[in-house]
């Protein structure tokens, strides 16, 4: 995959350097330095917040001993894209903020920054997944998506001796952990070295295989299980006169193609709608693309975002406006040019104030108004159950209603982190291994 | 004008403060020394002179923990590898310089009562205001019948410092090794040939560690090492329990040596009666300036007991340091675990389980219960309890609550909870805790009156026995 890969071609080179690393690595010396405060507490806390309950103090002892290649296999044996993971998770509201340094007004150990540590010393010096049994199991699975969660579920299923397929509709694998995740914290590359070595257990990958209902009917004839990680799809559409003018992009559309280097640059005003923290990423990275001034758009105030506290604080670092209590009204453009749009203040109620409109000047609008279910393919599933447009899954198994379908990942949860898709993934996969085995015995 | 004094007057060698440096390399030239003085040191105890020596390259090695450097310090360097007539000259330059500082020169050269006689006369010509006898250093001069080779015999001990209280006509200080089964016995030899005083302690034998990628021990000469003397922070319990065993056995005035370095261990040797203190590793890590807040450390603390000087505290641990058999039997404490303190580690709990007596319990949720081992959850089932517990990310949207838990406020099931009708007392539990004044161990009293294993023992001989 790496060598004639179209992700290092030239433009790349602009890319990463507008987005470079947000938290440089520790050097050697530091990490030891950080590795030693750890308590190494017991039935430690940080284990237990983080959703692949990787064992932190043993990792992080591991450094300070100067184990690190163990101290890797550690990290991977509980959590395989523990690489991405250590860049890309909201440490300070998982293991970080679970860090018992709290409690003596310390600052919490940096268990992001040390993992990654480990996980760059094991890939630079070309550590390779282990499998965990030398047998070779007849039973065969199909993963349907190539984002962490089937990641996840298709490493541990090959460790595991069975053969996996793994299908994607995108080029590239890695789902949202290539062309969604904010650049800064994970760049394409970094996700692409990483899912190298899942295909290195021998997962056979499919690109620019689209699922639908007859190849589904196909896959359930010839796999013996079907894992669905298919995530979500595409952001709400901003449904207002004129939101479908050309210059009006999806917000995900826009980071898979600066991610993927389609886009490198951006000139002048760009407004974004929503204030997740998807907009608060896209925003970030019409920033860094060149534009002159961004501004975030939302109907409530600050208090009531949905984006993780220390992302709005890094938003307004990158110096990204924020206009509350907003709403658009109609997007006005001149011919393939985008004019201005028009805006009204809200109360708390949400009801417009009478006079209060407003133009917003703008060359680009990035809605950002949550992702939808991918309810088409879903629908056509037989036997599963959807609630809200979220599968219905078992949760210690991650089996759906139809047997033959197991589940995990924003398809199931609505929308979380790459460190639950990976946990789903990975229970789902001990799942299936315990049913195939009983089968195949 | 400061309230307290710290002079001190040492066997008849008056200093204007109990903190030395000890021979050493701190102490290697004259303008060292005067350095030191300038920073504030009361005396210092020349690098060890006699015959000129050849050093090796490397010579020191150590051992850091847990990201600090040198907890412990190994030499295998030699005595002064400077000519002798330089270090004479120098002593007197000194003395002349500095006449109200402690000059002390420490020597060591061949077991001939002559070599001795002689050293002894230059020293105390060119003006040292004492003399310490080398018979510590444990590598190299060892196997040349110099140093420890003296020191771990005790009629070589008594022998040789018999003939330098023959010439000597200041106070002689005998330098004690470690490197012994018994110092008392050393101690006492000295005493016996006529010390005025002994210093304690000298460096104790050792290897540092090994390279694991050559395999070579360190300090590395050439691809081979020697054993050294290792010093500095690790070793001043080691130092402290000597220092006690020559203070209660002989009545001799002792210089304190061995992981100084602060005024708190100084305080410490002199509260087990040392009348002045030596530092050498606190000195070569981080320079003489240490001094400075080893004076004033010193001092805000005998203000604060009200001690006005050196002579005031010192010895007052010696009656309180006694043999096991008499320790009372019927002192009874537990722990008690400060909730509001707590940060749930749960260290406490995992160290009583695999290296105490399994009575401290995850217990505060599910109600406590007390009682034998068997009735509780193992390390192992709670750990397996979490790893089978499904986590998820709080996220804005979903899951405010968990997102708005005070950072810092510590969940009662994490909180450990102490036994008490099981504890024994042992203090484990207070010594991993990561957070002061968290576990503190409480008196339970017994009601029974004071009785030591001795009497016990005894008592069961011609009294009934106790009953519990
Ligand atoms: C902009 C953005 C930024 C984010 N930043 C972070 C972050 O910093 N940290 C963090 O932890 N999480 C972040 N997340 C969330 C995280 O990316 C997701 O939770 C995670 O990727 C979910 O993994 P998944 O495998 O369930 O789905 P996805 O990563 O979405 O992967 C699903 C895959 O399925 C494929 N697929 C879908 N339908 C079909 C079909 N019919 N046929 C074939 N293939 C199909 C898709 O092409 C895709 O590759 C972010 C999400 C977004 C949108
Ligand atoms: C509390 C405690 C009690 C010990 N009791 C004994 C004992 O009864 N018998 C024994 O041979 N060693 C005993 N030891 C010494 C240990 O076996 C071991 O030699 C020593 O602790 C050095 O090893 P370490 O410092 O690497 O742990 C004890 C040590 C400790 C800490
Ligand atoms: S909670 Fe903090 S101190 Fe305790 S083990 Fe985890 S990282 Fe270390
Ligand atoms: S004092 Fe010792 S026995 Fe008592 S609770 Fe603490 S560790 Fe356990
Ligand atoms: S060691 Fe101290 S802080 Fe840690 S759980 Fe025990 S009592 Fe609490």
């Amino acid at each position: 995959m790496s060598a004639e890969h179209p992700i290092v071609a030239e433009r790349f080179l602009e890319i990463e350097r507008r987005f470079p690393d947000l938290h440089p690595p520790f050097a050697p010396q530091a990490a030891v330095v950080e590795a030693n405060r750890c308590l190494n507490c017991f039935d430690a806390p940080c284990t237990a917040a983080c959703p692949t309950h990787i064992d932190v103090p043993r990792f992080i002892k591991k450094i300070s001993s100067g184990n690190t290649q163990g101290s890797a296999r550690t990290i991977l044996d509980a959590n395989v894209l523990g690489a991405s993971c250590s860049r890309v998770c909201p440490v300070a509201v998982l293991c970080e903020g679970a860090c018992v340094m709290h409690g003596r007004g310390e600052e919490p150990i940096e268990i992001g920054l040390l993992q990654r540590f480990a996980m760059d010393v094991f890939h630079s010096s070309g550590g390779k997944l282990t499998m965990k049994t030398a047998a070779k199991h007849p039973g065969k699975v199909a993963c349907i998506g190539a984002g962490p969660a089937s990641l996840a579920c298709a490493a541990e299923l090959a460790q595991r001796g069975f053969s996996v397929t793994v299908f994607d509709r995108n080029p590239l694998p890695g789902g949202l952990n290539t062309y969604g995740v904010a650049e800064y914290k994970l760049p394409a590359r970094a996700s692409l070295r990483e899912i190298e070595l899942i295909a290195q257990l021998g997962v056979e990958f499919r690109y620019d295989a689209e699922v639908d209902t007859p190849l589904l009917e196909d896959l359930e004839r010839n796999y013996d299980f079907i894992f669905l990680g298919i995530g979500l799809g595409n952001a709400n559409k901003l449904a207002i006169p004129g939101g479908d003018h050309p210059g009006v992009v999806d917000a995900l559309e826009f980071i898979a193609a600066y991610k993927t280097a389609k886009v490198t640059r951006v000139n002048g005003y760009v407004v974004v709608i929503g204030a997740g923290n998807t907009a608060i990423d896209v925003a970030n990275a019409a920033r860094r693309l060149g534009a002159e001034k961004v501004s975030i758009l939302y109907r409530r105030t600050a208090g009531t975002m949905s984006a993780f506290e220390f992302e709005y604080e890094h938003a307004k670092q990158e110096g990204v406006g924020f206009l509350w209590q907003t709403l658009p009204l109609r997007v006005h453009a001149d011919g393939g040019m985008l004019e201005f749009l028009e805006c009204i203040r809200v109360d708390e109620s949400l009801a417009p104030i009478p006079g209060s409109e407003f133009h917003l000047a703008c060359d680009l609008i990035l809605p950002a108004i949550g992702q939808l279910p991918l309810l088409e393919l879903l629908e056509s599933i037989r036997g599963i159950t959807l609630d809200e447009g979220r599968i219905v899954i078992e949760r210690k198994t991650g089996q759906t209603t139809n047997p033959k379908y197991f589940a995990g990942g924003d398809c199931v949860n609505g929308g979380r982190e790459v460190v639950d898709a990976v946990a789903d993934g990975k229970r789902a996969a001990l799942a299936i291994a315990s049913q195939l085995e009983a089968i195949h015995v | 004008m400061s309230d307290v004094s710290l002079a001190v007057n040492f066997s008849g060698i008056a200093s204007p403060n109990p903190f030395w440096l000890a021979s050493a390399p701190p102490t290697n030239t004259g303008e060292q020394i005067m350095r030191a003085f300038d920073a504030g040191w009361g005396g210092a105890v020349w690098k060890t002179i006699g015959a000129q020596v050849t050093n090796t390259c490397s010579r020191y090695s150590s051992i850091d923990w847990n990201g600090q450097r040198m907890m412990g310090l190994n030499n295998i360097e030699l005595i002064s590898d400077r000519p002798l007539e330089v270090n004479l000259r120098e002593i007197a330059e000194v003395k002349r310089l500095y006449p109200r500082h402690a000059v002390i020169a420490s020597l060591m050269v061949e077991s001939t009562r002559e070599a001795w006689h002689t050293i002894v006369q230059q020293a105390e010509d060119a003006g040292a205001d004492g003399l310490e006898l080398n018979f510590g250093c444990p590598h190299g001069m060892s196997e040349r019948g110099m140093g420890s080779a003296v020191g771990q015999v005790p009629e070589y001990t008594e022998m040789i410092t018999a003939w330098v209280k023959e010439k000597a006509r200041t106070p002689v200080i005998v330098k004690l090794t470690p490197n012994i089964s018994d110092i008392r016995v050393i101690a006492r030899a000295a005493k016996q040939g006529g010390a005025d005083a002994v210093s304690a302690i000298n460096t104790i034998n050792s290897i540092t560690g090994i390279d694991l990628d050559t395999f070579t021990a360190r300090p590395n000469v050439d691809g081979k090492s020697s054993h050294g003397g290792y010093c500095g922070p690790a070793v001043k319990p080691i130092a402290l329990n000597m220092v006690q065993q020559v203070a209660a056995d002989s009545a001799i005035p002792i210089s304190g040596i061995g992981g100084i370095a602060n005024w708190r261990d100084a305080a410490e040797f002199i509260l087990l009666g040392c009348g002045t203190v030596q530092v050498c590793t606190a000195a070569m890590h981080y320079g003489y300036r240490i001094v400075e807040d080893m004076i004033d450390g010193l001092e805000g603390w005998m203000r604060e007991k009200g001690f006005a000087s050196i002579e005031d505290f010192r010895g007052l641990t010696i009656p309180r340091v006694t043999e096991w058999k008499h320790l009372n039997l019927n002192y009874k404490i537990v722990a008690h675990i400060d909730e509001a303190k707590c940060i749930g580690c749960d260290l406490c709990y995992i160290a009583c389980w695999d290296g105490a007596h399994q009575c401290i319990h995850l217990d505060r949720v599910t109600g406590p219960v007390d009682g034998p081992i068997e009735l509780h959850s193992t390390p192992a089932s709670i750990e397996a309890a979490a790893h089978a517990a499904i986590a998820m990310t709080p996220i804005p949207k979903l899951d405010a609550h968990a997102l708005r838990g005070a950072k810092g406020s510590t969940p009662l099931a994490r909180i450990p909870r102490v036994d008490d009708t099981e504890c024994v007392g042992c203090n484990l539990c207070s010594l991993v805790c990561p957070v002061d004044q968290c576990i503190t161990m409480v008196e339970v009293p017994t009601g029974l009156p004071a009785e030591s294993w001795e009497e016990r023992s005894q008592g069961a001989r011609c009294a009934p026995p106790v009953q519990f």
